[in-house]
C-alpha cells in the first residue's frame, strides 16, 4: 500500500500544478484572449485531475470535475461564449476545485452547499443544460483510469455506428509549411465516430537523409461514422490541397472484426505491459462506451507517468498530442537537501579559492606569473558556478502570485468591492528560502489594499472614478533586492483621521507636528488599526505593524506612498536569498563578530559627555536629546569580565524589531559585507544571543549577533538592578 | 556498529594525557589536525568553540575537558577526530590517534565498578592488549544536553 501513497502523493502534487495552470489559463480567457490553446490546456488540467480522482475513488472530486469540464468542454467547442459571466463562474469553479483536491488531500470534506451551488450554476451555463448524456458516458468511461478495461472491451463495440469509410492522407511539405498538423486534423476526424488509425512509415528515410521540413508519413483511417462523407470531407478543407486525400466508403459490418494490427490492439498490449500482472488496479463499473482516440491516447500516458513520477511529461498531458511537440523547458525534480549541499559546497570553493589566491601571493608569485594567471580563471570559473548554483534555487514569484486572484476575488466579494487585479513581473526570481516566506505578507497587503484601501462603487463613482477598483501587484529587481509592490487606486491615507487615532491610542502626543510622511509611517505602529469596525478580513488584530515585523525578519524593508484621492502604495524590499545576509563585521574582545544590517541606523563615535552612569554597570548614551541604554556586547556575551571604556569603542546603535532603540558597544567596525547564514544547531545547539553563525573569507568562523536576545538579556539583567536604580534615582 | 566475522570489530584509539581510549571506527569521520576556534559564548568549558569543516560549523568539544582530565593547551601536535553523534557531526580534540584494533566483543570487559560519574556515563567497557588497558567509550553524551540557561 505503501506504493499507493507514494502515487497518491505524486497525484496531489501534480494537482497542483494542475491547477496552477488551470487558474492561469482561465485568467487568460477572462481577459479576453481564449485561444485555443488556452481552453484546451484549462480543459487538459481539470481532465487530467478527474482522471486521476477516478483511480483514487475520490468521488467529490471526479463528480465536481466532471461537471466542470462538461461546461468547459462547451467553450472549447465553441458552443458557449466565454462572457465576464461565464468566467466568473469559472473561476469559483476553479476555487472550489482547489478545496476539493485540498479537502481529499486532507481527508477532509468541503460544504456540498457549495459544491451544489455551483454545478448549478454550471449546468445551466451549458447549452444543452442538463441533459449531455451520451457525452457523460463517454466521460466515466475515461475517468476509470483504468484503460484496460477500455481495451477488452471493444469487441463488443455496437457496429451499428453508421458507415464506414477508409480514408488515406498522406500530407505534402506545404501542408507543415502552411501550419497545419496532422494530429489536429486527425483528431478533428475522431469527433466524427470510431476511428481506428494506421501509419505508413515506410517511406521514412535514414536520419542522415531526412529532411526535417519534409513530409513522409501516410496514414490510413478507418472511421465509423454516422456522419456523411461531406462531414469527412469538411474536416479535411485547410488542408485536402497540400496532400494525397482518398476517402472510400464501405460496408459497415465488414469491419467490425478487422481490427488487427490496429491501434486498439497496440493500446492494449501497451497497457499489459505496463500493469503486468497487478490486478489489484481499481477497475471501472460503469458501461464502456468505444473512446474516441485521443481519450485513450491521454489515459495511457498518465498510466506510464505515474511510476516515472515524470511530471514535466504530464505537465503537458497532452504531450501525446504531436502538437505538444514545441520544446516545453525540461525540468527535474531534486531533494532540496542536495541543493543546499552543494550551495554550501560551492561556498566552500569560494572561499578556499580566496585563500589559495592569498597563500600564493604571500608566497611571492607577482600579478602575471603563470601561477597567478591560473589563479585568476579559477576564481573566474568559481564564480561562475556559484552563480549557477544559485540560480538551482531560484524560483519564479509566479508560484506565490498565482494564489493571489483567487484572494482578491474573496475579499472583494466579502466587501461587496469591485476589484480588478493587475500583476506585473511574475518572472522575477528570488531564492526558494524567500519565495516560502513570502505569501503571510503578501496575504496581508494584499487584503489591506482591498479593504482599507479601495472604496466601495457607489463612492468611487461620486469621486469620479471607476466602479471596478485596480489593484497592481508588481514584483522587479532593484539593486541586488527583489522589490515587490502593491498598488491601489483607492481613496489614499486619511491622514486627519489616522492622526486622530494615533492621538486617541496615545501613539503620538495630540499636538504632534508630524509630516505627512510621518502620518502614514503610523500605521506600522503596534496597536494601529484603522478600520472603524473590526472586520472579518483585516482587523484580525494583526495589523500592518505585525506585516513590517515580519518582513524586517526576513532582512526586508516595508514602506509606504499614499496620494489622497490617488491610492497608496506600499513597497517591500527583499533580500534576494535568506541564505546570505549584509551584516557589519565588527570586533570583540578579540572575536570577529557580525552585526546584522537591517537592524544598524547607525554608528557613532561616543563622547566623554554623552556616556552616563546609572549605577551597577549600567550605562546609557545621549543620542540627539534622548538617553538610550548602552550595551557592552562583550561583557553581555562573556568574552570580557571589565567594562569597555566607551572612549575608545565604537557605538553601534540598533533598533529591535519591536522597535526599541539600543546602543552596541563594540571594539573596532571592520567592514560590511554579505555573509553567508550557517546554522549553529545542526550540528550544536541554540546558543543565547547568537542568531547563526558563518565563514568569513580567512576560512574562520564569525557569529552573527541575535540583536534582539542581546537587547533583551541586557534588559533582563537590568532589572536584577532595578533596587540600586531606584536609590540612586 | 558493523559486525564482522566472528562480531569482530574495529576501533580507533587515542590518548589523552597518559590515558588510552577508543571509538568504534564507524563513528569516526575523518581526523585533522588542530586549527583555532572560534569561541562561543556562555558555553560549557569542555566546549572549545567552534570551527569551518568545509563550509558546516563543527563544534570541537575538548574530550579531556570532557572527561574531568586537566585540559591542555592545544599546539598543532593535537588533532580532531570528526565523529558523527547521532545526527550531529562533533569534533573531538584529542592529544593524539595512536592505533587501529580490530577485537571481538569478547576481549572488551566490562568497566570495573568505580565511582566516578564520568567513567558511567562515557565508559562502556575497557580493553586489555599488550599490557595497555584502553577505555571503550561511548560518543552519546558528549555535546550538552539542552538545559535552560540560569538568569
Amino acid at each position: 500500500m505503501d506504493a499507493m501513497a507514494a502515487v497518491k502523493q505524486t497525484f496531489f502534487q501534480e494537482c497542483e500544478e494542475q491547477l496552477a495552470e488551470l487558474e492561469t489559463g482561465l485568467l487568460a480567457m477572462e481577459r479576453g484572449e481564449a485561444e485555443s490553446d488556452t481552453v484546451n490546456a484549462v480543459f487538459r488540467a481539470v481532465h487530467s485531475i478527474k482522471g486521476g480522482a477516478g483511480a483514487f475513488s475520490l468521488e467529490d472530486l471526479v463528480q465536481f470535475a466532471h461537471v466542470f469540464e462538461t461546461t468547459l468542454d462547451h467553450v472549447r467547442n465553441g458552443a458557449l461564449e466565454p462572457t465576464a459571466d461565464v468566467m466568473g463562474v469559472m473561476l469559483r469553479a476553479a476555487d472550489l476545485l482547489a478545496d476539493l483536491v485540498a479537502a481529499a488531500r486532507d481527508g477532509l470534506s468541503v460544504d456540498s452547499g457549495r459544491s451544489e451551488v455551483l454545478v448549478t450554476e454550471l449546468t445551466a451555463l451549458s447549452p444543452g443544460g442538463v441533459g449531455a448524456d451520451t457525452e457523460e458516458e463517454d466521460d466515466l468511461s475515461d475517468f476509470s483510469f483504468t484503460p484496460v478495461t477500455v481495451a477488452f472491451d471493444f469487441s463488443d463495440a455496437p457496429a451499428d455506428a453508421g458507415r464506414s469509410y477508409t480514408i488515406t492522407f498522406k500530407p505534402r511539405p506545404e501542408l507543415y509549411a502552411k501550419g497545419n498538423e496532422t494530429a489536429l486534423v486527425l483528431r478533428e476526424l475522431e469527433r466524427l465516430g470510431q476511428m481506428e488509425t494506421s501509419c505508413d512509415a515506410s517511406a521514412l528515410p535514414q536520419l542522415a537523409e531526412l529532411d526535417p521540413e519534409g513530409a513522409y508519413l501516410e496514414w490510413t483511417i478507418r472511421l465509423t461514422t454516422e456522419k456523411g462523407e461531406d462531414a469527412i470531407r469538411e474536416v479535411f478543407e485547410f488542408v485536402e490541397w497540400d496532400s494525397s486525400l482518398t476517402i472510400q466508403a464501405s460496408d459497415a459490418d465488414a469491419d467490425v472484426d478487422s481490427g488487427a494490427g490496429s491501434t486498439e490492439d497496440a493500446f492494449a498490449a501497451l497497457l499489459r505491459s505496463i500493469q503486468g500482472d497487478e490486478t489489484a488496479l481499481p477497475t471501472a463499473t460503469a458501461e464502456i462506451i468505444p473512446l474516441p482516440l485521443a481519450e485513450e491516447r491521454e489515459a495511457v500516458v498518465e498510466v506510464e507517468a505515474q511510476p516515472a513520477k515524470a511530471s514535466a511529461a504530464r505537465n503537458g498531458s497532452g504531450g501525446a498530442n504531436a502538437n505538444a511537440n514545441a520544446a516545453a523547458p525540461q525540468t527535474i525534480r531534486a531533494d532540496l537537501e542536495r541543493v543546499d549541499r552543494l550551495i554550501d559546497l560551492v561556498g566552500e570553493l569560494v572561499i578556499n579559492q580566496a585563500m589559495l589566491s592569498q597563500r600564493v601571493m604571500e608566497a611571492g608569485h607577482v600579478p602575471g606569473s603563470a601561477v597567478a594567471l591560473g589563479l585568476d580563471e579559477l576564481e573566474h570559473l568559481t564564480r561562475e558556478i556559484q552563480d549557477c548554483v544559485m540560480a538551482i534555487r531560484a524560483q519564479a514569484v509566479k508560484s506565490v502570485f498565482q494564489r493571489i486572484p483567487r484572494l482578491v476575488r474573496e475579499v472583494a466579494s466579502m466587501t461587496g468591492k469591485q476589484v480588478r487585479l493587475i500583476t506585473d513581473g511574475e518572472g522575477t526570481e528570488v531564492d526558494k528560502t524567500v519565495i516560502d516566506r513570502l505569501n503571510d505578507p503578501l496575504t496581508h497587503m494584499i487584503r489591506n489594499a482591498i479593504d482599507h484601501g479601495l472604496e466601495k462603487p457607489e463612492v468611487r463613482i461620486a469621486a469620479g472614478k471607476p466602479a471596478e477598483g485596480v489593484v497592481r501587484l508588481s514584483a522587479m529587481h532593484r539593486s541586488g533586492r527583489i522589490v515587490i509592490e502593491v498598488a491601489d487606486d483607492g481613496a489614499g491615507i486619511n491622514r486627519a483621521r489616522v492622526k486622530a487615532i494615533a492621538a486617541e491610542k496615545g501613539l503620538i502626543a495630540a499636538d504632534a507636528a508630524l509630516s505627512d510622511e510621518e502620518i502614514d509611517n503610523l500605521i506600522f505602529l503596534p496597536g494601529f488599526s484603522t478600520a472603524s469596525e473590526v472586520s472579518n478580513i483585516s482587523g484580525r488584530g494583526v495589523g500592518m505593524d505585525v506585516v513590517k515585523r515580519s518582513i524586517q525578519g526576513l532582512g526586508g524593508r516595508l514602506s509606504i506612498t499614499s496620494r489622497p484621492g490617488k491610492g497608496s502604495t506600499f513597497t517591500m524590499s527583499l533580500p534576494l536569498t535568506l541564505a546570505v545576509l549584509d551584516g557589519m563585521v565588527v570586533t570583540v574582545a578579540d572575536q570577529t563578530l557580525v552585526v546584522p544590517l537591517t537592524a544598524i541606523i547607525e554608528t557613532l563615535q561616543p563622547k566623554p559627555a554623552d556616556v552616563h552612569g546609572l549605577g551597577g554597570g549600567a550605562r546609557v548614551i545621549a543620542i540627539r536629546d534622548t538617553f538610550t541604554p548602552l550595551i557592552d556586547v562583550g561583557r553581555e556575551l562573556g568574552f570580557r569580565n571589565t567594562a569597555t571604556d566607551p572612549l575608545v569603542a565604537v557605538a553601534i546603535l540598533v533598533e529591535t524589531e519591536g522597535g526599541r532603540r539600543s546602543a552596541l558597544l563594540v571594539d573596532t567596525i571592520q567592514g560590511q559585507r554579505q555573509v553567508v547564514i550557517k546554522s549553529l544547531e545542526s550540528n550544536y545547539r541554540h546558543v543565547p544571543g547568537i542568531a547563526a553563525a558563518t565563514i568569513l573569507g580567512d576560512g574562520r568562523v564569525a557569529l552573527i549577533i541575535d540583536v534582539d536576545t542581546v537587547i533583551a538579556n541586557s534588559q533582563s539583567d537590568a532589572t536584577i538592578l532595578e533596587p540600586v536604580l531606584a536609590a540612586a534615582g | 556498529m558493523i559486525k564482522h566475522d566472528n562480531s569482530s570489530r574495529e576501533l580507533i584509539a587515542f590518548r589523552i594525557g597518559e590515558q588510552e581510549f577508543c571509538v568504534d571506527i564507524m563513528s569516526v569521520r575523518e581526523i585533522r589536525g588542530w586549527a583555532p576556534a572560534t569561541v562561543l559564548p556562555k558555553s560549557p568549558p569542555y566546549v572549545r568553540g567552534v570551527i569551518n569543516l568545509r563550509g558546516a560549523i563543527l563544534p570541537i568539544v575538548d574530550l579531556a575537558a570532557r572527561l574531568g582530565f586537566q585540559p591542555p593547551e592545544p599546539t598543532v601536535r593535537h588533532v580532531i577526530m570528526v565523529a558523527q553523534v547521532g545526527t550531529q557531526v562533533v569534533g573531538l580534540l584529542v592529544d593524539a590517534v595512536s592505533d587501529i584494533l580490530s577485537v571481538t566483543d569478547d576481549a572488551i570487559k566490562p568497566t570495573p565498578d568505580v565511582a566516578s560519574d564520568m567513567a558511567k556515563t562515557f565508559v562502556r567497557g575497557v580493553l586489555a592488549i599488550e599490557g595497555r588497558m584502553i577505555s571503550l567509550i561511548a560518543l552519546d553524551n558528549v555535546l550538552p544536553t539542552l538545559e535552560p540557561i540560569a538568569a
